[in-house]
């Protein structure tokens, strides 16, 4: 139990905190290295479908919901990092 | 329906607008309310600028000739900004830390801040930029041309192009060289900017959702209108589809406007995470109505329309006037902000790296003594404007602008991408060379010009199409759109793949094989380690010039209220007092990255340079100043030693010579005196011999005579012995015979020697006190005691004379204490010399070697003898050797 008012600061409980939110930041980072990577590979797919008999839009429909969703976990990703490097700040 | 002369007035009122919100954008900045302005949001717009009017425009033509494929021109840059944490981040980050200008600051500065790179990357960017900033005159001249009816004779595209260019170069002169720190944000510009992306990116959406709902029934029915277009088929080269995202991708990085926008005008490291989504989504909206439009222009207007001008004129051929107005305006902020920017970051690089340099060069005595540096920075920067604008004029009229809006792009995406290899290099691998960047710059250059740019301006103009078709001189591996044989291969994929492997061949290979100088090896590892350390470079080891023309010249570029500030914080850090700081390297360095940030690295340094000592310090320089001092200073070192030994030496010599000479001296002088002393009982005994060899003498007298005759033989013996004596004693010959004796027998032993009768001389002793064993040879002991005996007796002048013998236990010494006389100070010190008598030789009896000899004597017994001057008659000191001494202390024996 942490002392009333005061930080728990006994052995034991804070490296595991900070090993904990340090090993998030880490992988807070192989995610954004990985991010366009994975997109990359999103965006070429539709190379890998039948010629001539898949349709334009389709495709367009597919490229545009994976460009929105990239857009999304770019939020998410730009938002974690920031608090990230709050955190790590101070 | 709307006229030219309505549009073109539609157009000079919103230019008007775009005037007064950059007027008012500088303005609040310089009130210092220019906390929004500073907003990730309008970074992130200014990354607009990458949609030019070949986007607005173009993509829809794009889109209606080659589907889909118009999309990589906007997934490439995605991925750039989804990848932001890795690549971006740094570029920023190292553009802030360098001060960088433009991206040839940046590749100049990386590596050893070489003019050279900095001068090949302008010369690549102005070449692969102008048919770009043609592009947008040429899109603004046709765009009009769109709404020009057949009786409006002012629409030719040329004069439209001409007044357009004048009037964007007006633009950016007055926004863009406010200030010369190009770090500093272009808030004018910026705003101005941020106001066109909401325009135009406003006008493609409103296009486009008056395309699908109003024309195309929805989106399900538009999605049914594209399957059943002429673009229905998914058929996509998966070569191109890559080849043109990674180019795109590339672009974003390498084209110098989108690296003034993203590098060089942010503000805020963090404005990347928010520009990282948000970008993207801009690009997204962007293309999103592209194919919807293709299709329903292809779809509805006449045959042989122009897809390029289809967002123009589907609203037109629809009746939708104010529609299309703002589509124009939308177009024309496209091609608008694109010029602005572009040309900022061109006139930036051909000012920084190519003007100023040169003029520096031709003004030998350096910028101290020039004129108004800054004024001419500015001036330079204006002209390369004028120039950068009026060269785009000149490639749209002479290419006719007949080319297809989208190759022209591509061209010039494929030129300005070679500086990628000597970027990426740059920024993660510290083995990249200044050669080795040099090397591939040039070789991709020469490539791109060979296989794609001289190829585009027309066919035939460049390039005689024999020499497309067989080669030059017949060389068929060599033709412009086949090199080494890869045939059938897409023009712009061809161009892109050999140009950028050969670069990178080129750069990597060059880098291994060469050896990076200092200044490089320094900028490499502050780059590539940006994270790491926030050091400045090397580079100023020593600060020649002083701080006040350090400051004449800071305020000539800076202006004055700018650079005393810098001084004053610089002199505040070093805690200094007055307005002026302590020139030292670490203030060098900062202040070379303050005026980087105005003329870039390459000319800062070379400025800085020319102040300190007229000449640019470089760290080689500095390497081998340093190594002639150590070798002077080890050189220097040597000599002292040398001059130091012959000094000793010489003192050494000039101490045996004056030995030698005292010796001489002395010889001489004690050889007069051993003459002198010999030849004066010998007179009188070869006197007396004569007179006796004559006889007739009575016999009283000649016994007389010959008792004369023996006394001075006697004494000739006497003073043989004496110098015998000294003799061997001097020569530290003849044993000593160290014996434990008490000190009152020698003493007495003494006495009964020299005075077997005490006759007139009285004797005070003490026998008690002199009761003391002390270890010594006491027949030499005594001898010494004998002369000084001796001497009282023969010396003393009083009426009663007395002698007392005093042992003085604590400085272990017999006091030979007389009541005469006494003898002056002055002769004190001369009568223990050899020969030295005082006043009357008379009485002495002796050759005057009696103290020498005394003296002589205890030297050897370690002990000395001595005057003491100041007491009352004549005292003569014994004072034993310290160790006798103390055991005469430690036992005493009762007598």
């Amino acid at each position: 139990m942490p002392l009333p008012g005061g930080e728990d600061t006994r052995p034991g409980r804070r490296p595991i905190f900070l090993a904990r939110a340090s090993y998030r930041r880490r992988r807070l980072r192989d995610a954004a290295l990985l991010a366009p990577l994975a997109a990359g590979f999103l965006w070429a797919l539709p190379l890998l479908w039948p010629r001539g008999d898949t349709p334009a839009s389709r495709v367009l429909v597919y490229l545009f919901a994976t460009w929105a969703l990239s857009v999304l976990i770019a939020v998410l990703l730009a938002r974690a990092l920031r608090r990230a490097a709050r955190a790590e700040e101070s | 329906m709307l006229g030219f002369n309505g549009l073109v007035g539609i157009a000079l009122l919103y230019v008007a607008f775009l005037f007064g919100v950059a007027f008012a954008a500088e303005r609040r900045a310089a009130q210092g309310r220019d906390g929004w302005l500073r907003s990730p949001w309008i970074y992130t717009l200014s990354l607009s600028i990458y949609c030019t009017a070949w986007t607005f425009y173009g993509a829809v033509g794009y889109a209606a000739r080659s589907g889909l494929e118009y999309l990589t021109i906007y997934l490439g840059p995605s991925l750039v900004m989804l990848g932001w944490w890795w690549l971006l981040r740094k570029l920023v980050r190292v553009g802030r830390a360098q001060r960088i200008t433009s991206i040839a600051d940046l590749i100049s500065s990386r590596f050893g801040k070489s003019t050279l790179l900095g001068v090949i990357v302008t010369l690549l960017a102005v070449v692969g930029v102008t048919p770009y900033i043609a592009l947008q005159l040429q899109s603004i001249a046709q765009s009009l041309d769109v709404f020009a009816g057949p009786g409006d004779t002012a629409g030719d595209g040329g004069s439209v192009a001409l007044w357009s260019a004048i009037g964007l170069a007006l633009f950016t002169i007055l926004f863009g060289t406010r200030n010369l720190d190009a770090n500093e944000r272009h808030h004018g510009i910026v705003m101005a900017i941020a106001v066109e992306a909401v325009v135009k990116i406003g006008a493609l959406l409103a296009v486009g959702i008056f395309v699908v709902w109003d024309l195309g029934g929805g989106p399900s029915a538009m999605l049914a209108r594209i399957d059943a277009s002429p673009i229905a088929a998914w058929e996509q080269s998966g070569g191109r589809w890559v080849g043109f995202t990674l180019l795109s991708a590339a672009a974003l990085l390498c084209l110098p406007r989108m690296f003034q926008v993203l590098v060089v005008e942010n503000a805020d490291e963090s404005h990347l995470g928010t520009a990282s989504w948000a970008f993207p989504l801009y690009l997204l909206l962007m293309s999103l109505f592209v194919v919807p439009i293709a299709v329903m222009g292809l779809e509805r207007l006449p045959d042989g329309s122009n897809p390029d001008m289809f967002v123009l004129t589907l609203p037109l051929a629809e009746g939708r006037d104010g529609l299309a107005a703002w589509a124009f305006l939308g177009g024309f902020s496209s091609a608008a902000s694109m010029v602005m920017v572009a040309t900022i970051a061109l006139a930036t690089m051909v000012s920084n790296h190519i003007v100023v340099p040169l003029w520096l060069h031709a003004r030998a005595q350096g910028a101290v003594m020039s004129g108004d540096v800054r004024g001419m920075v500015l001036i330079s920067r204006r002209l390369s404007i004028l120039g950068v604008l009026g060269l785009g004029y000149l490639y749209f009229r002479l290419s006719g602008g007949g080319a297809a809006l989208a190759s022209i792009g591509l061209v010039a995406f494929v030129g300005v991408v070679q500086v990628l290899p000597a970027m990426l290099g740059g920024l993660f691998w510290r083995g990249a060379t200044r050669n080795g960047a040099a090397a591939g710059l040039v070789i991709g250059f020469a490539v791109w010009l060979w296989s794609m740019f001289l190829p585009s301006v027309g066919d035939g103009t460049a390039i005689p199409a024999a020499v497309m078709t067989q080669g030059p001189f017949g060389l068929a591996w060599l033709r412009p759109q086949a090199l080494f044989g890869s045939e059938g291969l897409d023009p712009v994929l061809h161009a892109a793949l050999w140009s950028l492997v050969l670069n990178s061949m080129a750069f990597v290979a060059v880098s291994l094989a060469s050896f990076p100088g200092p200044v490089e090896r320094l900028q490499g590892a502050q780059f590539v380690g940006v994270f790491d350390h926030s050091g400045g470079p090397g580079g100023w080891a020593r600060g020649a010039a002083d701080a006040e023309t350090l400051l004449v010249m800071a305020q000539r570029i800076l202006g004055s209220a700018e650079a005393q500030a810098i001084f004053a914080r610089a002199a505040a850090a070093q805690g200094r007092d007055g307005a002026l700081p302590d020139v030292t390297p670490e203030f060098i360095r900062a202040l070379e990255r303050e005026l980087a940030g105005s003329v870039g690295a390459a000319t800062a340094h070379a400025m800085i340079g020319q102040m300190t000592e007229g000449a640019s310090v470089t760290v080689e320089e500095l390497i081998a100043v340093a190594d002639e001092t150590a070798q002077i200073m080890e050189y220097s070192g040597r000599l002292e030693q040398k001059s130091a030994e012959l000094e000793r030496t010489a003192m050494a010599l000039r101490e045996a010579n004056a030995n030698l000479t005292a010796l001489s001296v002395q010889k001489d002088g004690f050889l007069s005196q051993v003459s002198h002393e010999l030849r004066t009982p010998m007179t009188s005994i070869r006197a007396f011999a004569e007179i006796l060899r004559e006889g007739g003498l009575a016999p009283d007298e000649q016994a007389r005579f010959a008792a004369i005759i023996g006394d001075e033989a006697g004494r000739l013996t006497r003073l043989l012995d004496d110098l015998l004596d000294l003799a061997v004693l001097e020569a530290g010959q003849g044993r000593l015979d160290m014996r434990r004796v008490v000190l009152s027998e020698v003493l007495d032993r003494a006495l009964a020697a020299a005075l077997p009768d005490p006759g007139g001389l009285r004797l005070l002793r003490d026998r008690a006190t002199e009761a003391v064993e002390i270890e010594t040879d006491p027949d030499r002991l005594a001898q010494v005691f004998i002369n000084l005996i001796a001497n009282a007796r023969k010396y003393c002048d009083a009426a009663e004379p007395e002698l007392r013998i005093v042992w003085r236990p604590e400085p272990g010494a017999v006091d030979f204490i007389d009541n005469g006389s006494g003898i002056p100070a002055e002769q004190g010190r001369v009568i223990f010399e050899k020969f030295s008598r005082l006043s009357d030789p008379g009485r002495a009896g002796g050759a005057g070697l009696g103290l020498a000899i005394c003296r002589e004597i205890m030297t050897r017994l370690g002990g000395a003898v001595r005057h003491l001057p100041g007491s009352e008659g004549t005292t003569f000191r014994v004072e034993l050797p310290r160790n006798a001494a103390a055991l005469a202390i430690d036992q005493p024996v009762a007598v």
